[in-house]
């Protein structure tokens, strides 16, 4: 199953309704609370990195029998340091985006617990693209 | 009651929404499920740090009177929200809240006080 959705940096009352929306889709498959709550996270804060940060972005989920794979891709000012923004506490989001409740530095380390395999590329002044699974 | 009796019996409270709301001397603006029982709670005001832990059967208690609390709570499959500080609900918070049925409770109180009194009476942190 392939699932597709569009994700528009900078709007922050829709932001978190894909994950929202995949999420109550794998409520239909057999998948442990522990488990769906763990791709939600995963989902959600990819989500709003692109709110966050970026123009326009893509997010393509499909679901297999054994995982679930998703890959997020953005337009939009890239990261600098991959390294840097990995770890916790480092952000570069803005006074918007911290009043929402985010911008704290912990969507990309939220990310690489939540998720059993996660890779992250970026072009400085293009876009960034992740992509991430986790296991059933 | 001895001591061991009593931690004991603290170790299993749980509490539904109207005595949380009596506890927190607050005021109830959607409940999806009367007879749902909470054992512990979490307070936050920044969302990231809600998704970093499992939570089951657990309130969130924040100041953070966004449509991203909603969405936050939804995503951690918190059920309740307590918010703090006199913060007014939105109509658009509340209709979301309503479609992914999570109770809504509006308190005066600051988070240190609401989390002060429910720990008091039973309810537990979240440990990673």
């Amino acid at each position: 199953m392939k699932i597709e959705y569009h994700i528009e940096g900078g709007n922050f009352s829709a932001a978190g309704s894909a994950s929202s929306e995949i999420k109550k889709i794998l409520k239909q498959f057999n998948i442990s609370p522990f488990l769906l709550r763990r791709i939600a996270v995963a989902l959600y804060e990819s989500e709003m990195n692109v709110v966050a940060h970026a123009y326009r972005g893509i997010m393509r989920v499909e679901i297999q029998p054994s995982g679930i794979r998703v890959v997020v891709e953005d337009e939009g000012p890239g990261i600098e340091d991959i390294e840097k923004a990995m770890e916790e506490g480092f952000s570069t989001a803005t006074e918007e985006v911290r009043q929402m409740g985010f911008g704290a530095g912990m969507g990309l380390p939220n990310i690489k617990k939540n998720s059993d395999e996660m890779r992250l590329v970026s072009s400085p002044g293009e876009g960034t693209r992740l992509a991430f699974s986790v296991n059933f | 009651m001895s001591k061991r009796h009593f931690v004991n019996f603290l170790s299993h409270v749980k509490m539904n929404v109207d005595r949380v709301n009596e506890i927190v001397n607050g005021k109830v603006l959607f409940v999806s499920d009367p007879f749902l029982l909470y054992t512990s709670a979490f307070a936050s005001d920044l969302m990231s740090d809600v998704l970093r832990y499992y939570m089951e059967n657990t309130l969130l208690i924040t100041g953070l009177c966004t449509l991203q609390a909603v969405r936050t709570a939804e995503i951690s499959n918190i059920s309740c929200i307590i918010f703090a500080r006199g913060k007014r609900v939105s109509n658009d918070m509340l209709q979301l809240a309503k479609e992914y049925n999570i109770a809504i409770i509006e308190s005066g109180l600051t988070m240190f006080e609401i989390s002060g009194r429910l720990y008091q009476n039973g309810l537990k942190p979240i440990v990673d």
